[in-house]
């Protein structure tokens, strides 16, 4: 890939994530450099509790760095209002919708609220884009079904074509694969692939699914103990990341098939 | 979003059905009065004093009342995402009920100074108003501290604790004579008011309906949770304000001009959500409108007991016509709609 002449979406420069009360601040992970290009599938991995989600809201600006900078098309992303953002970077989160009455056309079309009138009217050019999200994700049948009618698999498609409707350069999601069956798990991500090649959008999920990720994606953040790391999965395998995941205890990572195994 | 046209047919009914128990409310009455004297003084032919200055006030105060308890309670379960909520639920009918309770009771208690404004009426208008709007202002310093919305719920609720406590202690200590008239404040009643006081009412009760119009874009992106409406640019501490503001407005002069009026803030949504299938609020808020005031009139109508020259208390028969109504949809529908 000729990644010089690449546009980078978010960047991150020497970003320290955590928390921070009156008199002490927790720190993370810190020294975080991360660059997202345009059309990149980007998985981040990392084990329960490493700072996957804290990463994501800091990213997100849904919670305050604790130093070094977030840049969104090189502008830093606290200097950006939230309907700037809105109409630059879209979300999927692990939160339940507050209502489960919407319909998923309706879920869908609150994607354009940053683009509709003081009441949120559509315009033809809203139904469009609200239309054609929902045919990106296939789900077009399913539009005048409730929410609460979906399965989780249908549910998370329908979060990700409301995303897709906000019309973003960038999608972050975050675990878009829990509560979801093998099938589905690959079924999510492998979309995720396909919509990053048609729509040349970047897309950032955290996921547990290490092994899918290796094989879907183009590049990877990998969280552990010690440092952040960034890159394509192949590097990442050589240089050895994948073994620093988890302790060794239970399970150890095979080259070679690029996936974890219960140890004999 | 979508189907606007199809509840065309469903509004009009609606309005239809308005203007109809309109006309039965204001023709209903412990005097009889005929249909077409009726009909001639609302359009301005002829005169009847009856129908001029009691019961066209009082049922466009049934209106007021019911359209506007049935948003701010439409408001307030879409901001604290709970079928349970209702305009009352922020403390602001018990800081109401303080301001009055103080004002009757206290003036038992702390001598005759009050007692001497206890002749007008305007007395307790404003006391309510000021007891919800001091609850108001305290719960709007303590929700710009905190970020969590079901915080905001918990603490209006202690503040209606501490309030009732309050009222408790007054009524402990005051006269027989004054308890009842705080209890009969406390029945709720339309039909006090003179063409001035429903005039200003209706000031208030319209700068309370305009800001919740012009929260509707807000309200819809609120039912995804206030992490997906912050990431879609909604600015949530300000629509939060202007939303607890509409209601408080609403629910703060209702409760000043006709009592603590029970049960429609909480029940008219839930009705409104059976008829019409939606979440959308630029649907939901005229629907609720429509149903609010229709409901009203007829709990109004029901309140005159026909043909007799009794007049119940409105809240008791909110609460009995009310209720069933809303048990019955659930039942029938077996699921509750939010």
């Amino acid at each position: 890939m000729n990644k010089t002449e690449q546009h980078i979406i978010l960047k991150t420069e020497s970003l320290s994530i955590g928390y921070k009360s009156k008199k002490t601040h927790s720190v993370i992970a810190s020294n975080i450099q991360i660059e997202l290009q345009k059309g990149e599938l980007i998985g981040l991995v990392g084990a329960n509790g490493i700072g996957k989600s804290t990463l994501l809201r800091t990213l997100t600006h849904m919670q305050p760095k604790l130093s070094g900078d977030v840049l969104l098309n090189e502008k830093p992303i606290a200097n950006h209002s939230n309907l700037e953002l809105a109409k630059v970077m879209s979300l999927v989160l692990t939160e339940p919708i507050a209502s489960k009455n919407l319909s998923v056309f309706e879920l869908v079309s609150l994607g354009r609220q940053p683009y509709t009138n003081w009441v949120g009217n559509l315009t033809t050019k809203d139904l469009e884009m609200v239309n054609h999200a929902l045919n990106l994700t296939h789900i077009e049948t399913l539009k005048h079904k409730k929410c609460f009618e979906l399965s989780d698999g249908q549910l998370q498609k329908a979060l990700i074509s409301r995303a897709l409707a906000q019309d973003t350069d960038l999608i972050i999601l975050d675990e878009p694969t829990t509560h979801l069956d093998m099938y589905h798990k690959a079924y999510i991500l492998k979309l995720l692939q396909k919509l990053v090649k048609e729509t040349h959008k970047t897309i950032l999920f955290s996921s547990h699914e290490i092994d899918l990720a290796i094989q879907l994606c183009d590049k990877m953040i990998v969280m552990t103990e010690d440092d952040v790391v960034s890159d394509s999965p192949c590097n990442l395998i050589s240089k050895g990341t994948f073994e620093k995941l988890f302790p060794k205890d239970l399970i150890s990572f095979d080259k070679k098939t690029g996936s974890f195994r219960v140890n004999k | 979003m979508p189907h606007s046209n199809t509840y065309k047919i469903t509004f009009l009914v609606l309005i239809l059905v308005l203007i109809a128990t309109f006309f039965t409310n204001i023709s209903l009455g412990s005097v009889s009065i005929p249909f077409k004297t009726v009909f001639g003084s609302l359009i301005g032919i002829s005169d009847n004093y009856i129908i001029q200055n009691y019961r066209l006030p009082k049922a466009l105060t049934a209106i007021l009342v019911g359209s506007g308890l049935g948003i701010s309670g439409l408001l307030m379960q879409t901001l604290f995402r709970n079928p349970l909520a209702g305009p009352f639920v922020l403390g602001i009918s018990s800081g109401a009920s303080l301001g009055v309770a103080l004002v009757i009771l206290g003036s038992g208690i702390f001598g005759g100074v009050f007692a001497a404004f206890l002749v007008f009426k305007w007395t307790i208008v404003v006391a309510a108003s000021l007891g919800s709007f001091l609850v108001l202002l305290a719960i709007l310093i303590v929700s710009a501290r905190i970020r969590d919305t079901m915080a905001i719920l918990i603490i209006g609720l202690m503040f209606g604790s501490i309030t009732a406590a309050v009222v408790s202690v007054l009524s402990y200590f005051s006269s027989a004579e004054l308890l009842q008239q705080y209890i009969f404040w406390g029945f709720g009643s339309l039909g006090n008011l003179s063409w001035n006081e429903v005039f200003i009412f209706f000031i208030i009760y319209s700068f309370g309906i305009l800001l919740s119009i012009l929260s509707i874009k807000g309200l819809n992106t609120l039912l995804l949770g206030e992490n997906y409406a912050k990431s879609l640019g909604l600015n949530i501490k300000q629509s939060r304000f202007i939303i607890i503001i509409a209601t408080s407005l609403l629910a703060g002069t209702i409760t000043a001009f006709a009592g603590p009026i029970a049960f429609i803030g909480l029940a008219i949504p839930h009705i409104t959500r059976q008829v019409f299938n939606t979440s959308n609020h630029k649907i939901l808020l005229p629907a609720v409108f429509l149903f609010g005031a229709i409901i009203m009139l007829i709990c109004d109508s029901i309140a005159q007991v026909p043909t007799s020259d009794y007049t119940l208390p409105i809240n008791a028969i909110t609460s009995l016509i009310g209720a069933p109504v809303v048990i019955w949809l659930l039942v029938r529908k077996r699921k509750m709609i939010f």
